[in-house]
């Protein structure tokens, strides 16, 4: 859990952000009104080639949703982030990125001029934006987590979006085991039902991590895990934390 | 689960290639062909990644196309989408009738973290995929491929189930020897393919097999 808040802001509905999280510091996600999306991608901030995998992060651990106890691991064996406390039980690595033809289909397409801040924006453009600030661009773009949402598939293979999955102050915390570029935008999931363009807003807060013990939960909830933070102190070598 | 038979010919083919498990394979499939892969000896995974041919900064993204279809299977009527949202190749025949697009490709890293520390002087996908784009010519705006133009491809004859639990699961194979899947492209195609070697898993009995891919000109 979070030691201390360094500082916390609002990330409006429909806006998108990015930020270096160093290792050992922490990203707490408030959903403050409840049923809010927030698709996330993740880099290696010191070399952004490195990147946040999701078919890795799915076969290592044997899932097909994150909650507490699981991490997001990169292409190159390394362990970007751990989630190390969760309220919902449910977040979605599978179902997409809202893009500019979802939003288009759905909601309808609202200018700036017109709407000025509640034009409709989509998760895909917004965060490709907030990549070449990076000199990062669609080469570099991978699947997003979508915190928040719930994607069930059934036998068939067939894909549902849960509706009701977040409730009002529903919390997710991810520590950072590497020095990681986090983007998130706040939009809406792109299975979402509805015709309204409204996303809710996210709660962030930032800190300083309390310390990885040798029996912290993600580290020991699976073997693999075990071997991703090994490899991920060997990248730090001397910064390897007990 | 809907099997659908080819009518093509091997005989009609203007080309017929067999890659050795382990191996890769590079080519530009063109707008109107009719490309097909056999699993020759069965629960062989076959990792295919595709490019736009003509523009390699758009390429397959395996969520767009599963949340498109609303299924995490590919199969017969499956379009295979670009993160830009335009169809490469549609699969139109198919006698597994289940193919994975979760499960991306093996790499030596990942072999370190999956198996063991120690597995890491193993071959996997992702050296095969590397050797395949880093010998490749430019697309058509100068663009070299990359490391980084590796996105999470197509695991042809694959079967990894999602649970309603949200459990992913690597199950027996549902491919048995001349199994084969067939795809008409959309637009000219890029495809780059890494026949598994996976050699810590028991979903290919730990023992990797050839494939052969085809090509039919247009009707």
């Amino acid at each position: 859990m979070m030691q201390s808040i360094l500082w916390e802001e609002e990330l409006r509905g429909g806006q998108t952000w990015s930020y270096v999280l160093k290792r050992g510091t922490a990203l707490r996600l408030t959903d403050v009104d409840g049923g809010a999306n927030v698709s996330a991608l993740f880099y290696n901030a010191d070399f952004p080639e490195e990147r946040y995998n999701m078919p890795d992060t799915l076969k290592a651990q044997h899932i097909a949703r994150l909650t507490e106890g699981f991490v997001l691991y990169s292409d190159m064996g390394h362990i970007l982030c751990s989630i190390t406390s969760d309220s919902v039980g449910w977040h979605d690595p599978i179902g997409g990125t809202l893009n500019a033809a979802i939003v288009h289909a759905k909601y309808g397409d609202k200018d700036y001029q017109r709407h000025r801040n509640e034009w409709t924006q989509s998760s895909r453009e917004s965060l490709l934006l907030e990549l070449a600030k990076y000199s990062l661009g669609p080469r570099d773009l991978t699947p997003t987590v979508n915190f928040f949402s719930k994607v069930q598939v059934d036998a068939d293979g067939s894909m549902h979006y849960v509706p009701g999955n977040s409730k009002p102050g529903s919390q997710v915390e991810l520590r950072a085991e590497m020095n990681v570029l986090v983007l998130l935008s706040a939009n809406h999931h792109p299975m979402e039902p509805g015709a309204v363009y409204a996303p809710k807003s996210i709660h962030l807060a930032v800190g300083q991590a309390a310390p990885v013990a040798a029996d912290d939960a993600c580290r020991v909830s699976r073997p693999e895990n075990g071997r991703g933070f090994t490899l991920t102190e060997r990248y730090f070598g001397s910064e390897a934390r007990a | 689960m809907s099997l659908i038979e080819s009518t093509l010919q091997p005989v009609d083919a203007i080309l017929d290639v067999t890659i050795p498990a382990g191996d890769g394979w590079i080519h530009e499939v063109k707008k109107g062909q009719t490309f097909r892969i056999v699993d020759l000896e069965g629960n062989q995974a076959v990792d295919t990644f595709f490019f736009d041919a003509h523009d390699y900064t758009d390429r397959y993204s395996a969520v767009d196309t599963i949340c498109a279809q609303g299924n995490i299977y590919l199969s017969t009527g499956t379009r295979l989408l670009t993160q830009n949202g335009h169809a490469l190749m549609t699969i139109t025949a198919d006698t597994c009738g289940r193919h994975d697009t979760l499960g991306g490709a093996c790499s030596q890293e990942s072999n370190m973290v999956r198996y063991d520390i120690g597995k890491r002087y193993m071959h996997a996908c992702r050296q095969t995929f590397l050797k395949q784009i880093l010998k490749w010519k430019p697309d058509l705006n100068g663009r070299i491929l990359e490391k980084r133009d590796i996105g999470h491809n197509v695991n042809f004859f694959m079967n990894v189930p999602v649970t309603p639990e949200g459990r992913l699961t690597f199950e027996d194979g549902i491919s048995y020897p001349g199994k084969y899947v067939e795809m008409h492209a959309d637009r000219d195609t890029l495809v780059v393919i890494s026949n598994c070697p996976q050699l810590n898993n028991p979903c290919n009995a730990y023992n990797p097999t050839p494939a052969r891919v085809l090509i039919w000109e247009a009707e």
